[in-house]
């Protein structure tokens, strides 16, 4: 468990968390923390989230400039001091399962 | 005269302003131009557009511009080059090759994307263009930046080729070698756009950068005499030129300038970077990103950006996708060079493999036009051919020197020549 993880939040986003650009959580994983961000901002949830709790195709997640697709997605565990950073996918990308199931990353 | 109606969204329609912008406020999707066709039909015509300049900018009225172009006056329309060598050792009667490593002034496709964004750029007000880049795009946006009288700021990954590093900071932009590969020199560079008021043309400036790359479709389809190959094998890196290929076959299938026979669009890549080839092979609809590892550097992107709408163009159009390795990579090359005199980068060698490929894999049948879209030029990656070329023999300024090395000469020397 993470006391403390801050969250860089995107311009497009900002005016659904009062204009900051990053939070500071607490959480034991990725989807704990931005659970929790959806829970303090109600707005957030239909953009970060689908209808079956799945991360939104257009938003790319990336833990200390890390993919998380490249980790174990929103299972992937946190420290303190950890940064979360939400990124539009048009930075590249459409996530396919956000767990990295169906083929994974490939290293050649 | 512009055509253009507003920005859309491409997943859930939400209407927007020209403004700029690289995605929905509403569900995060990339945003498009909207055009109104209804009253481009009749007056973007054949004779319109064959009266208009020798370069991408006679296809203006499908352009998301306002005014007069500002960049790139002289960019696009290469040539169209029927390969008879090359298709004879293929077996395939009608093949042709899109020649982009001849495009102007910076010798990649990239010159289409970035004459419509840095236009765009000026338009919008701005005086600092950028961008994230394999390298052509930063060649293109340091030229295309310089003549326009615009400041450039220049994001690429740290061990790019020579050539490519040189041929860019010549313009004097302010050039960045980020450690790491393009997908992070890209998620940095949408942090920066979200941070800095510039123009960074593949991220907000993105819905009008990505709209250039139509023209090479455009011009396949005017060249070939206002019609379209049954199959046009494309390289996807972010993923945007095969879309956008697709999207110019149908606007001008739409507006009545071409007959709809049903064109397929292939996807190539390399096997060291080959997220949207795996996602086609295995039926997939979406893919998962990979760390590249490939010498077709230009187009080593793990995350393309586009990568979902090429895997959607391949399969609407009954397409199909190859991997290249970096051996059948660089074969290409040379047998490009040998076969038709053309010099391309790994890109187009990679491209080049895949078609060989789809046509002995029967995807692609010998009876069939097809065309081969040929992106970027050889001598900005010169490394990669090292080790592969013959020893260059070096003598001395006499001719029995030469004659010590030379095969005996076949016919003897013509009359009067000596």
């Amino acid at each position: 468990m993470a006391e403390k993880v801050s969250i860089r939040i995107p311009t497009p986003l900002r005016g659904h968390v009062g204009g900051a650009a990053s939070v500071e959580l607490a959480g034991a994983t990725v989807g704990e923390v931005l659970r929790e961000l959806t829970q303090r901002h109600e707005k957030l949830h239909g953009r970060l989230f689908d209808e079956q709790g799945q991360l939104n195709r257009f938003v790319n997640v990336f833990l200390n400039d890390e993919d998380i697709r490249f980790l174990q997605g929103l299972d992937t565990q946190l420290k303190d001091g950890d940064g979360v950073k939400l990124v539009p996918a048009i930075a590249g990308g459409s996530a396919g399962t956000p767990t990295g199931e169906g083929g994974g990353p490939c290293r050649q | 005269m512009s055509f253009v109606r507003g920005l859309t969204c491409k997943e859930c329609g939400t209407a927007y302003p020209v403004t700029p912008r690289m995605i929905c406020d509403e569900c995060f999707g990339p945003v498009e131009v909207s055009y109104d066709y209804a009253a481009m039909r009749g007056v973007v015509t054949r004779e319109r557009i064959e009266s208009g300049p020798r370069s991408l900018w006679r296809y203006r009225d499908l352009l998301p511009i306002e005014g007069e172009p500002r960049a790139g006056l002289r960019s696009g329309y290469t040539p169209l080059v029927r390969a008879e060598r090359l298709g004879r050792e293929l077996g395939v009667r009608e093949l042709y090759l899109k020649d982009d490593s001849a495009n102007y002034p910076t010798f990649s496709y990239k010159d289409r994307v970035v004459a419509v964004a840095v236009t765009r750029a000026i338009e919008f007000g701005f005086d600092t263009v950028g961008c994230a880049s394999t390298g052509n795009l930063a060649h293109a946006v340091a030229a295309h930046a310089a003549a326009a009288g615009l400041s450039a700021v220049i994001f690429i990954p740290h061990d790019l080729e020579a050539g490519k590093v040189v041929a860019t900071l010549v313009f004097g932009p302010r050039l960045v070698k980020v450690r790491g590969n393009y997908d992070d020199v890209n998620r940095l560079c949408t942090e920066i756009a979200d941070e800095y008021g510039w123009a960074i043309v593949n991220v907000n400036l993105r819905p009008y950068y990505t709209e250039g790359a139509k023209t090479h479709g455009f011009e396949i389809a005017e060249q070939l005499g206002w019609r379209l190959p049954k199959h046009t094998v494309v390289p996807v890196a972010g993923g945007t030129i095969l879309p956008k290929v697709w999207k110019a076959y149908r606007e001008f299938i739409d507006l009545g300038l071409v007959a709809d026979d049903g064109p397929r669009i292939h996807a190539a890549q390399a096997k060291g970077c080959n997220p949207v080839a795996r996602a086609i092979e295995s039926g997939a609809d979406t893919f998962q990103p990979q760390k590249p590892n490939t010498i077709a550097k230009s187009i080593a992107i793990g995350n393309p950006a586009d990568g979902p709408y090429a895997i959607r163009v391949v399969r609407d159009s009954g397409g199909f996708a190859a991997s290249a390795s970096d051996g059948e990579i660089l074969d290409a090359v040379e047998r490009l060079a040998r076969s038709e005199g053309i010099f391309t980068e790994p890109a187009g060698g990679t491209t080049l493999a895949c078609a060989i490929q789809l046509i002995e894999s029967g995807r692609i049948p010998r009876d069939e036009p097809v065309c081969v879209s040929i992106t970027g030029n050889g001598l900005k990656t010169i490394e990669a051919q090292q080790g592969r070329l013959p020893e260059v023999p070096v003598i001395e300024a006499r001719l029995e020197a030469f004659a010590a090395i030379a095969a005996p000469p076949k016919t003897a020397a013509p009359a009067g020549s000596g």
